[in-house]
């Protein structure tokens, strides 16, 4: 009833070709702008700021990265966590080395060092495929770990071996560092992941985006009309990388405020990945529910089994939520293996018809 | 008239003291304890959180609390994870606690800068950042009894002792094994210093986090280096596996030296008869022959009020929960002296911790004779370097093998003040301290 294109008539291919062609998908996508742009930090406090909407969104990020190259080029990846390492060492680097450049700005360049890193660990992937480039990506997931803890210049020669984020403002407003509030940090990941997010939504639509589709369908079929697999497999590497980096020097720059190469273990890139594959492969707002399910559900459930009169320790609660966490990912995937994502469209298809079964 | 002002006192009233204490009763004072009892890191985590909570418990039950005054204890599950450490510390911070224990080194250095800006002290007993020693510095963070690098001499000095002084350590071999993170590599540059001072040779073998269930291949290279000691730093599934290779390869368990957080029980237990031996350090007392033991048993396992299994009831490391909620308290206790009121703040707390004075006497009505070593800090000194001793594995349990004695604090201070500008250089702008010091 609500939901439905009829008399939308377009009338400019512009119009045609924007990214929301239904009018109500746009309303829709301002509200939440709104919703995330005022109510979130309005009716937040502290704690829902820091330890929910922070996290979530630079891991929805991060989940965004995985998708481009796992959901999109088709190339399996496993390496997630390493590369957000990257992003965070070398926004590390970059703001010891030049304290007085806005933050930001730090966190936007640092990404280019893991795009980089991404590229040199994508060469593989023209050799090979699926099962076997993952454990090529594990390798690199294992070997950034290893610079991590080994190589004393990333961390500046620290005593305790861990990055500490030192207190940085921009436009007079402290952004990171302990005294940097939640709302300013909040905001700060918040207009990172949504121009990246928009900017990765074009990317995809347009003729790159193709044509990593292409080689994820049929890199053969592909090649023979003229896709150059190297550039589209490496392209899609290197924006991956560049996303995951971005997110993870986001995570210790506005999220964890100190981090030790234990942050960026193997863990967070399967942390990733499920995220990735619950939410749906080859889908954005796909990564988002999949980082809402993975992130926000446990915290929920943590924080809401003791309020609805389970007075339980905290150590069950802990094992409950992993337990009903697992259970929901298996019920979830049993219902639509292709995630979330698919779930949400079937929504939307059964809403357009509504209220008949079907058109 | 009167009873309309008492009306609108009484309301005001209530909600300028629902406004203070959004969370608890006003009778009250919370302590948020970050445990973890699942994961890889819960063997060595559930009898700390044990001895943390019954100790509490203890309090509450047989004296109403400190001073007439609850302690309202709250868990919060950490599984030793930096996220989740996040979440607890946002998590608690709204109900406000007087005292933050990260209890991993990592969530601790998380948690350092954020001390200062929110006002909360931590207490990290004797791990988390060395440096934190300097109370100039660090005016928020407290690590007593003694830090990392007070471990590391403790441990050169005993070794120097059975040599016959360190100047016959000379030509020997001592190989530091340890876990691959902030909290074992902590120590290597005091090592490394004392390497060439006294011209023994320093062997390293680091074992990564995940891989610390398996150190074939680190106690295979000890084997070809033959070092003349051992020196472990480890945690959780780290320790039970080292003892258990140490005791393969047929490593003189008497030489093979643990700092105190590899001297769980568990840890020890995993050598089976093999283990005997082995030595660590400590800085409280093991067994049930302490008055606080007693007590504990008696108000809080025998009235089925705590988690704690029979047989672990009073283990090494549930004794050291059991330190580390008296250092709490004590500090609260000191909190109240000082500010006057029975229901202390944050604020207070830092003041109590800073002034802790702990003496044989007051170790003597707690019970704690021969547990503890008197303790005391000051606004310069947030560690103390206080006495240790080395317990020994005798194949079920641990015995004292040595006298108190004293790390090298001469060695060790400077070096926690270099480390303490470092940090400051590398987190600049650091804030000055500007809390009154109440010596």
């Amino acid at each position: 009833m609500l939901y439905r294109e009829v008399g939308q008539f377009k009338t400019s291919y512009a119009a045609d070709q924007q990214v929301f062609p239904i009018r109500q998908d746009r309303i829709g996508v301002v509200l939440i702008l709104l919703v995330a742009l005022v109510v979130v930090p309005w009716a937040g406090n502290d704690f829902f700021l820091s330890a929910v909407a922070i996290p979530f969104l630079v891991l929805a990020l991060a989940t965004i990265g995985l998708n481009v190259l796992t959901g999109y080029a088709g190339q399996l990846s496993l390496g997630t966590g390493g590369f957000m390492g990257v992003g965070a060492y070398a926004c590390y680097k970059l703001v010891t080395t030049f304290p007085d450049a806005p933050i930001i700005v730090h966190v936007l360049l640092s990404g280019f060092a893991a795009a980089a890193l991404g590229i040199v660990f994508g060469l593989p992937s023209l050799r090979i495929k699926g099962l076997y480039l993952a454990v090529t990506t594990l390798a690199a997931q294992f070997f950034f770990e290893w610079c991590f803890i080994r190589v004393p210049w990333l961390y500046n020669y620290n005593a305790s071996g861990a990055i500490e984020v030192p207190g940085r403002q921009m436009f007079g407003v402290t952004l990171t560092g302990p005294s940097a509030s939640s709302t300013a940090r909040y905001y700060a990941v918040l207009f990172v992941v949504i121009v990246l997010t928009f900017l990765v939504k074009n990317l995809i639509r347009g003729r790159i985006g193709r044509q990593w589709m292409m080689i994820r369908d049929m890199d053969i079929a592909a090649e023979l009309m003229g896709v150059r697999p190297l550039h589209a497999k490496l392209s899609a590497f290197a924006v991956s990388s560049y996303l995951c980096g971005v997110s993870g020097a986001m995570f210790v720059f506005f999220y964890l405020g100190a981090a030790e190469p234990s942050a960026f273990s193997v863990t967070l890139s399967f942390q990733v990945l499920f995220m990735a594959i619950l939410g749906g492969l080859g889908s954005l707002v796909g990564s988002f529910f999949g980082a809402a399910f993975i992130w926000i559900l446990p915290i929920l459930l943590r924080w809401g089994m003791p309020l609805v009169g389970m007075p339980l320790p905290s150590e069950t609660v802990t094992q409950l939520t992993s337990m009903i966490v697992g259970a929901l990912i298996i019920v979830f995937l049993i219902l639509e293996p292709h995630g979330l994502a698919r779930l949400w469209q079937i929504g939307k298809e059964k809403l357009r018809v509504w209220p008949f079964p079907y058109a | 008239m009167m009873r309309k002002s008492v009306i609108v006192g009484g309301l005001f009233a209530v909600l300028a003291t629902s406004a203070a204490v959004p969370a608890y009763a006003e009778d009250s004072i919370y302590v948020p304890l970050f445990t973890y009892r699942t994961g890889p890191y819960a063997g060595s985590g559930i009898p700390i959180a044990n001895g943390m909570g019954d100790y509490f418990t203890m309090l509450n039950e047989r004296d109403g609390g400190i001073n007439g005054v609850k302690i309202v204890v709250e868990e919060c599950e950490t599984g030793y994870d930096t996220q989740k450490g996040v979440e607890c510390y946002e998590q608690v911070k709204a109900k406000n606690p007087v005292v933050i224990t990260p209890y991993s080194t990592g969530i601790t250095l998380q948690v350092i800068p954020k001390a200062g800006v929110d006002k909360i002290p931590v207490l990290s007993m004797a791990y988390g950042l060395s440096a934190a020693a300097v109370g100039d510095t660090f005016p928020w963070v407290f690590n007593p009894p003694d830090t990392y690098w007070d471990g590391a001499s403790a441990i050169i000095t005993d070794i120097a002792n059975r040599e016959g002084g360190l100047d016959k350590l000379a030509g020997k071999k001592i190989g530091y094994i340890y876990l691959d993170a902030g909290y074992g590599k902590e120590p290597i540059p005091l090592l490394e210093d004392f390497s060439k001072k006294y011209g023994f040779t320093l062997t390293q073998y680091p074992v990564p986090g995940k891989e610390m269930q398996n150190q074939a291949s680190q106690w295979l290279n000890i084997r070809r280096d033959n070092p003349d000691y051992m020196y472990m730093q480890g945690w959780g599934a780290m320790n039970p596996t080292a003892v258990k290779e140490a005791t393969k390869i047929r490593y003189p368990m008497d030489r093979f030296y643990g700092i105190w957080w590899s001297g769980g029980n568990d840890d020890a237990a995993a050598g089976g008869d093999a283990a005997k031996g082995y030595r660590t350090l400590n800085f409280h007392g093991v067994g049930k022959d302490f008055g606080v033991i007693q007590d504990i048993k008696k108000f809080v396992v025998d009235a089925g009020k705590s988690h704690v299994d029979a047989a672990k009831f009073a283990d090494n490391l549930y004794n050291r929960g059991v330190y580390n909620s008296m250092l709490i308290a004590e500090g609260i206790r000191r909190a109240q002296e000082i500010s006057g009121n029975k229901v202390i703040t944050a604020a207070d707390m830092r003041d109590g911790l800073e002034n802790l004075d702990i003496d044989a006497a007051r170790l003597k009505e707690m019970g704690m004779e021969g547990f503890a070593e008197p303790m005391k800090l000051s606004c310069s000194d947030h560690s103390g370097h206080h006495k240790v001793y080395v317990v020994e594995w005798n194949g079920s349990d641990w015995q004292k093998a040595s006298d108190w004695f004293s790390p090298m604090t001469d060695v060790v201070r400077p070096m926690l003040e270099k480390a303490a500008a470092d940090y400051t250089a590398a987190n600049a702008p650091w804030p000055k301290r500007e809390e009154a010091c109440k010596n």
